[in-house]
Formats: C-alpha cells, sequence, structure tokens
C-alpha cells in the first residue's frame, strides 16, 4: 500500500516535471551521464544496478524520469542510435516518448528497440533512490511534498535518505518537515534507542499542530512506558496549546460579530442615541446600502469590467450620499412632526420600513442578489492556527475606520459641535443661533449614512435580499440599548462585548441559544443599568 | 359636573351599545352559516366564519395592548409572545387530545417527538390531556411571564422606547428558542394537525360556530375586564402614570404595583385571544413570536384610536379586513397600504378611527396644526 502511495506520488511528480517546463532535449545529454548510461544495457543486474547507483547520484532533470521509468519497466533503448525512451505498447510496436518531455517522438517496430529489464531488488533499490532524489530535488516544492509524505507514511526505509536530506537542506521550513518526518519515524520506530525516541517526541511537541498531536497521541499506548508517558504529555501540552489557539480564534470570530454590529448600530447610536428617535427603518436604510453596491457592480460589470475591483470604493460614498438623502426627506417628511413623542415615531418609521421594503422588492424582485466580493476581499491567510479571511478583517477595519470618521466629525467639525449642543439644549442652542431643524436633518441624514456604510459592507457577507434590515434590527438595538443610548463609545462597547459573548457561548451551547442567552442577558443588564454602560448623565437623562 | 355625567352616560350607553353589536354578531354569524342555505346571499361559508373568529381573537388582543398602552403608556413590542404562549398552551391540549390518531399512532407522544425519536413526554407536556389544567396555563403562562419581566422591568423603571425594545427583544428571543426542536414544541412546524376540541371535530361547521361564539365572548368579557378596570379609581392612577409617571410617584402611589397589576392582566387576555386563535387557524408555530407581529398589532390599536378599547377592536377588524382583501386582489399593495397606515395614522390621526367618528382631533384638525407649524417655522427663519 505505501510503496503504491509513493509510485503514485512519484508519477504525479513526474507529470510535474515533463509538464512543467523543465525541457532539456536528448542531444544536450549531461557528458557525465552518457558513460553511465551505456552501462544500463547490459545483462548483469550487478553491473545494472551500480550504474543506476551512479546515475542517481548526478544531478540532471533527466534522472527522476528516467528511474522512474526503469523502475516501472517501460524504459526501452532505440537500437539505431542507443537513446533511451519511454515506450508503450501499440500494436505489434512501440511508440516512443521522450523521457523529460513526455512527447511522442516515434512508433517503432518491435525489432528495432530493445527493453532494459529490472529485476525485484533492483525495484526496491530505485524506489529508495528515488525517495531520496526527490528529498534532494533542485526544486523546493517537490522536496517538501516529499517530505511531507514522508511524514505522513512514516516508512523507516527512507531514513537514510531523510537523514542526508536534512544534512543538504538550506531552506529552514522544507528542513522543519524533514525533521519532523524523522521523529514521526523514529517514534514509531519500536527498535530505535529509547534516547532516540525520547527526542523524537520531543522534537515533533515543539513542531506543535493537530497533526503532530495526533501523532503522539498515537504513540501513548507504545509498549516502552516512558516513550508513552513522554508522548501522552507531549500531546497534552499541545492540546492545550490549541486551545489557546482556538480562545484566539474565538476572540477573532467575536471581533468579527462584534464589527457587523458596529456598523449595523453605529448609525442607530446618531438617531437613537444623540436624536432620541427610534428609527425602525434603520435596517432598511441598511437594506438600501447594500442594493446600491449591487447596483454600482450591476453597472461595473456591464459597462467598465476592469474597475470591478474598485466597485466597493466607488459604492461606498454613492451609498452614504443615496441613504443619506432617503435620510433626510425621511426627517423632513414624517419624523419631524412626531419629536417628543418617541413612541409614535417608532410607529411611523415602522411603517417605512415597510415601504421601503416593498419598494426594493418591487423593483428588484424578491429574491437574492448578487453581490460579488473584489478580489482582495476574497481568501485569507494564517496566522499562527489563526484563520483570517480578508473579507472579515477589511469589515473589522472598516467599522473601525467608520467610527473614528464619526467621532472625528462630532469632536471636531462645526457641525458635529452644533449636533452636540442641539442633543444637550435645543432651546439654548436655538437662541445661540444654530438652526436647530437643519441640524436634525443633518444628524438624521448622517445617521442615515451611515447605515448606507453598513450595508456596503454587508453586502459582502450577507444576502442581499429586501429582508436584509430585517435580520439586524433588533441586534443593533441590542447594541445602542446595551450599551448606552447617545454615547458612540458605548455602541463600540456593545457591539464588540456582544459579539465576543456570543461566539464564546456558542461552542458550549449552539448559535441560536447562544443569541437567545445573550439576549436574556442583556433583558436582565437592562435591570440594573436602565440606561445601558455608558448612560448619558445630567438634564438630557430626563428629556 | 352635569357635564361629565353627561359624557359619563355617553360612555355607558357607548359600551352598552358595543357589547349587544357583540352578542347581535354571536347570534347572527353561526346562524348565517348553519341555518341559512347555501345559495343563499346571507350565507356565511364555514371558512368565513373561522376568518371572522380569527379577526375576533385578534381584536382581543389589541384590546390587551390598548389597556396598557393607551391607558397606561406601556409600549409593548412583543405582546404577540403572550399571545402565542396562550396559542402554544391550547396547542398542547389539542395535541394531547389526537392521541393515537396520529400518523404514527402513538398513544401519548405527538408526531414530530415520535419523528424526533424521543421516547416519552417532556415534564412540561404533563397535564396538558386535562382540559381545565390547560386553561389554566393558557392564562398562567403568560401571566408569570409577564409578573417576572414586568416586575424586574418596571422596579428598575425601565420605561418608554427602552421598555418596547426589551419587549420586542423578549419576543425575539422566544422566537429563537420556539425555533429549536430541542425545545420540545414542534420546531419550525409549530403545533398542528389538530383533530378535535372537547371531543368536537375541528373540521365540522358547528364547532367552527361553537369556537367563533366562544371567541366573541372572550371579546366582551375581556372588554367589560378593561373598561372595569380603567373606569376604576386605579384606571385613574393609571392614567395619571401614562401622562406623568413621575408626578404619580411624587403623589404617594406605587406605580410599579400598577404597572405589573395591568401588565399581567393585559398578557393574560393575550394568552386567552391566542388560545382561542389556535384552533380556529389549526396550527401554531414560532412565527408568531416574530417583532413584526407584534408590532402590526400596535397598528390596528393606533389605527382604531388608542386609550377607547372600543377603537381597539374596530382598529383589528378594519386593518385585518383590509389585509384580507388586499392580499387577496393584488399582493404587492399590501404592505405599502400598511406602510402607509402606519404613518399616515401617526401623522394625521393620531386618535384614529375612534377620534374621526367623535370629530375631535381627526384628520382635518391635525393638518390644520401641522400646517400652522410649518408657518410658524418659516416665520422664524424670516426673521432670522
Amino acid at each position: 500500500m505505501a510503496s503504491a502511495l509513493r509510485l503514485m506520488l512519484f508519477a504525479g511528480l513526474w507529470l510535474g516535471l515533463t509538464f512543467g517546463g523543465a525541457h532539456s532535449g536528448f542531444a544536450q545529454t549531461n557528458p557525465q551521464l552518457t558513460p553511465l548510461l551505456e552501462k544500463l544495457d547490459t545483462r548483469n543486474f550487478k553491473q545494472k544496478a551500480d550504474a543506476v547507483a551512479a546515475i542517481a547520484a548526478i544531478d540532471d532533470p533527466m534522472v527522476v524520469p528516467l528511474l522512474k521509468t526503469l523502475g516501472a519497466g517501460d524504459l526501452y533503448r532505440r537500437k539505431s542510435d542507443g537513446t533511451y525512451f519511454r515506450a508503450i505498447r501499440k500494436g505489434s510496436a512501440f511508440a516512443l516518448h521522450d523521457l523529460v518531455s513526455g512527447d511522442e517522438v516515434e512508433t517503432l517496430s518491435k525489432s528495432a528497440v530493445e527493453r532494459i529489464i529490472v529485476n525485484n531488488s533492483m525495484r526496491g533499490q530505485i524506489d529508495a533512490l528515488l525517495g531520496s532524489l526527490t528529498l534532494r530535488s533542485a526544486d523546493p516544492k517537490q522536496r517538501l511534498s516529499a517530505a511531507q509524505s514522508l511524514l505522513k507514511e512514516r516508512d523507516p526505509s527512507g531514513l537514510n535518505a531523510l537523514e542526508a536530506a536534512i544534512e543538504a537542506e538550506e531552506q529552514d521550513h522544507i528542513r522543519d518537515v524533514m525533521i519532523a518526518a524523522r521523529s514521526a519515524i523514529v517514534l514509531y520506530d519500536t527498535s530505535a534507542a529509547q534516547a532516540d525516541r525520547l527526542e523524537a517526541v520531543a522534537a515533533l511537541k515543539a513542531r506543535g499542530g493537530r497533526s503532530m498531536m495526533s501523532l503522539l497521541s498515537g504513540a501513548a499506548g507504545d509498549q516502552d512506558p516512558e516513550v508513552a508517558d513522554a508522548a501522552t504529555a507531549a500531546a497534552a501540552a499541545i492540546d492545550k496549546e490549541l486551545q489557546f489557539w482556538a480562545l484566539g480564534q474565538n476572540v477573532l470570530y467575536g471581533l468579527s460579530l462584534g464589527s457587523v454590529l458596529l456598523l449595523a448600530a453605529i448609525g442607530l447610536a446618531i438617531t437613537f442615541g444623540v436624536m432620541g428617535v427610534i428609527n425602525m427603518a434603520h435596517g432598511e436604510l441598511v437594506m438600501l446600502g447594500a442594493y446600491t453596491t449591487f447596483v454600482v457592480q450591476d453597472a461595473i460589470r456591464s459597462s467598465a469590467p476592469h474597475l470591478f475591483d474598485y466597485s466597493l470604493l466607488i459604492a461606498a460614498p454613492l451609498a452614504f450620499a443615496i441613504v443619506g438623502l432617503v435620510g433626510i426627506a425621511i426627517e423632513r417628511g414624517v419624523v419631524r412632526f412626531l419629536y417628543g413623542r418617541p413612541l409614535e415615531t417608532l410607529l411611523a418609521t415602522w411603517g417605512i420600513s415597510l415601504l421601503l421594503q416593498q419598494t426594493v422588492r418591487s423593483i428588484f424582485g424578491p429574491t437574492n442578489k448578487e453581490v460579488g466580493n473584489p478580489s482582495w476581499m476574497t481568501g485569507g491567510f494564517e496566522l499562527g492556527y489563526l484563520t483570517i479571511t480578508y473579507n472579515r478583517m477589511w469589515i473589522l477595519v472598516f467599522a473601525l475606520a467608520v467610527f473614528a470618521g464619526l467621532l472625528l466629525l462630532l469632536k471636531k467639525t462645526a457641525i458635529g459641535l452644533q449636533m452636540r449642543a442641539v442633543t444637550q439644549n435645543r432651546a439654548m442652542a436655538s437662541d445661540m443661533g444654530v438652526r436647530s431643524g437643519m441640524v436634525d436633518a443633518m444628524t438624521f441624514g448622517l445617521g442615515a449614512g451611515v447605515a448606507g456604510l453598513a450595508g456596503v459592507a454587508l453586502s459582502q457577507i450577507d444576502n442581499v435580499s429586501p429582508n436584509l434590515g430585517q435580520g439586524y434590527i433588533v441586534d443593533s438595538f441590542m447594541v445602542v440599548v446595551f450599551g448606552g443610548a447617545g454615547n458612540l463609545w458605548g455602541a463600540l462597547a456593545g457591539a464588540f462585548t456582544l459579539g465576543i459573548a456570543n461566539k464564546f457561548l456558542e461552542p458550549f451551547s449552539g448559535a441560536v441559544l447562544a443569541k437567545v442567552l445573550v439576549l436574556v442577558f442583556i433583558i436582565l443588564f437592562i435591570q440594573k443599568r436602565p440606561r445601558g454602560l455608558f448612560p448619558l448623565k445630567g438634564r438630557a437623562v430626563e428629556s | 359636573m352635569a357635564h361629565s355625567s353627561l359624557i359619563g352616560r355617553a360612555v355607558a350607553a357607548r359600551s352598552q351599545a358595543f357589547l349587544l353589536v357583540l352578542l347581535a354578531i354571536a347570534v347572527l354569524v353561526p346562524v348565517m352559516n348553519l341555518a341559512v342555505p347555501a345559495g343563499s346571499f346571507f350565507h356565511i361559508p364555514s371558512y368565513g366564519v373561522s376568518l371572522f373568529g380569527k379577526y375576533v381573537c385578534y381584536a382581543l388582543l389589541a384590546l390587551s395592548i390598548d389597556l396598557i398602552w393607551g391607558y397606561c403608556g406601556i409600549l409593548s413590542l412583543g405582546h404577540g409572545a403572550f399571545f402565542a404562549l396562550g396559542g402554544y398552551a391550547m396547542g398542547m391540549h389539542l395535541m394531547r387530545e389526537i392521541g393515537p390518531r396520529g400518523v404514527y399512532g402513538d398513544p401519548i407522544l405527538p408526531d414530530f417527538m415520535v419523528f424526533l425519536n424521543w421516547k416519552e413526554l417532556p415534564w412540561f407536556w404533563h397535564g396538558f390531556d386535562f382540559f381545565p389544567f390547560a386553561l389554566l396555563m393558557i392564562v398562567a403562562v403568560p401571566g408569570v411571564l409577564a409578573f417576572v419581566f414586568g416586575w424586574f422591568a418596571f422596579r428598575s423603571r425601565v420605561t418608554g422606547v427602552y421598555l418596547s425594545i426589551i419587549t420586542q427583544a423578549l419576543t425575539f428571543a422566544l422566537m429563537l428558542a420556539f425555533f429549536r426542536n430541542e425545545m420540545g414544541f414542534g420546531g419550525n412546524n409549530g403545533l398542528t394537525d389538530f383533530k378535535d376540541i372537547l371531543g368536537f371535530d375541528l373540521q365540522h361547521d358547528t364547532t367552527r360556530c361553537g369556537l367563533f361564539v366562544a371567541s366573541i365572548l372572550a371579546l366582551g368579557l375581556g372588554y367589560s375586564i378593561c373598561r372595569f378596570v380603567v373606569r376604576s379609581k386605579a384606571g385613574k392612577v393609571l392614567v395619571a402614570i401614562r401622562d406623568a409617571e413621575s408626578r404619580t410617584r411624587f403623589l404617594g402611589y406605587r406605580v410599579e404595583g400598577y404597572k405589573l397589576f395591568v401588565f399581567v392582566l393585559s398578557a393574560m387576555l393575550a394568552g386567552v385571544a391566542g388560545a382561542l386563535y389556535t384552533p380556529q387557524v389549526g396550527i401554531i408555530n414560532p412565527s408568531e413570536f416574530s417583532p413584526a407581529n407584534s408590532i402590526e398589532v400596535v397598528v390596528w390599536v393606533a389605527v382604531g384610536g388608542r386609550g377607547t378599547l372600543i377603537g381597539a377592536v374596530l382598529g383589528a377588524i378594519i386593518v385585518n379586513g383590509a389585509k384580507t382583501l388586499f392580499t387577496g386582489w393584488f399582493p404587492e399593495i399590501w404592505l405599502f397600504a400598511l406602510g402607509a397606515l402606519f404613518v399616515g395614522v401617526t401623522l394625521f390621526m393620531p386618535k384614529g378611527v375612534m377620534g374621526l367618528l367623535r370629530g375631535d382631533g381627526g384628520g382635518g384638525a391635525k393638518i390644520k396644526l401641522l400646517l400652522e407649524k410649518l408657518g410658524a417655522a418659516r416665520t422664524g427663519r424670516m426673521l432670522r
């Protein structure tokens, strides 16, 4: 089984070599190789074996395919000029293929070629030579995969070749795999010395990771009690380390969920927190942002496909502007008549949310729309044992950027100052010359525009459908209520706390129950702190 | 004094008229269904009886919301939860009544439990085969939940929109929980395939009419209870809490106690509404818990006119009747209409249909007010 696998592997490598463009025509045969090739054509297996060993020592791209073909018994010599080919029987004739390129050269009758025969002991010799040859191949990828397959197979016969390869290897990460493979072989070789095996345990432990852990726990039942104990302890240590990493991964998932919640809630933190307006249409504003992304991508696909990677950069300001204008229209058209009547505002904006949903459904249809990821949003990378996908990472960055931008806007600009003034004391702000009506419209528009930005980001990870907003409305209200209305920092803390809490509960209770538990927790939390984590203080509380 | 007693007499006359109308409907609908021959213009088909029965249940639910929102200022966006819990309690009884007639023929376990390979009845299903116990649970479960929730919320003075949002969270959490198969309430599909109630076949016309009459009676009783509460001295305190909670507290009233009482009563009414809803619709599933449903109920009340009780009933019937017609004729339009209704009613009809009927605070007056506001804003800007 093991050798069959190895054969397949080598066949793969060989194909890779031949089609990979590593060309060297037969005409330019390595001068060192020529006399050795002559020696192959003999009936004496001893001589032949010596020639094979000598050939294997030569660094030439032809060596591996030659030995491979020879081992498979497909090596033929053309009688006319003495060159070697891989020959495939075609009826009574033979099709000759170039050893390196694999191209068919010509078809000759049986009498024009001569087969190079090998016996069993030579086949074993060739297999071993091939193993060490790929371990010392010029191509690092080939060396790595050879080492990895040895690590998986743990074939003791490869040990010597492995030792030699470790000596010669210059790239650290490949040598590490080779050393791990050697350690694995030694660990599972019950005839090896105890000290060596203990050393192997230490080496495997140092390497760490899930596969090393299973290797080590596989050796936990060893006859040698000391080796077994060491392996058990090492496996436990790796397990502990992996749990630590899993913790980190959970935090990461939590941060990712938190960034989504933050994006969805931060606009609400402005309208609800700063203005005291319950905007139940907030989710639908997010949805409008997502649809803006869809429309932008659609336009780019049909007219300028090369700009696709920039689609989100184009969609973001557009979504901010469009959804912001929708927000201003809502404020001027409906909400401003309802200030001071929060419960009525809630109902009216819920009505608006239904109108927006149905409008989008009538225009774009009820089905999910395909929003693509630009190339820089796809894929991911590994950090230690953490997997980080690019879209989650960019959304986190984007959420923090939006947060920072809003904070700056509120604290450092004139309009931000006016917004805060109107929030704290509308009458006084009016008396000081602030046009409170305009500030209201701008604030609402800002909250809506941020919802639009959230929609651009969410279109990358969620289904873009008319129902997109409904999925976020309860969660984002929870974030704002938990964090404390009227405070952007509250929204930040709330979003990440809830996100991480959710992801930490999930392994124990399942996703749905985790959400239920978080909701119950918030309901209880509100009892203790009715105004959230960061409550507004002073007169604003009672107004 | 004479004036107020005049109003009092008018209100009394109106509620008597309302109860008389209910009585008339309770007699007429079954007669028109059972006695009038099928071809006649006056015949009401059986599905019509169930449909009206559904509206009546909704009306009772709206009534329960009007009691707390209209008279005490508690806007619950999670009353659908109490409605659904009542519905589930009734559904559990109906499931047990199926007995061995289920698809799998298990004498005790409902079909979905057999399907999930459960071996015995979960503890909370015990007793539901006994109808009086189920009746008790229909009011007790929503009542206890409302008591616990309200006790925490009112004691820590969670009010206004915060309360609305956490009631929404409550029903959302329950919806997610009931969607889980492990909860033992049929998961996604809920409870359905009911056969009969108290031995009467649910598909039979007389049973449907009986349920309809029961719903009307429940509505009339619920209305009478609510009316008694709001007209009592406690009812006056409730209105005071609605209009100025802090001031009422400073006057020495235990605001929490009043709120808790009316909240629990309202939840129980909602539970009864749900219990009558389940057998007439034939299914109860977790979507009844969805926050959107609860918010819709509030609109019924707003449309009818909050703080009028009768208005809530009218609103529920008008909106649901319109919904049935609209979704039948042009389904596309319904959400537009409902959305516009939300916006229009809050902007132009703050007192709802009842306000229009009474002629005070109706659309015209509101529009005039708006125009005045606009004018004031413009002159203000010009001055500056």
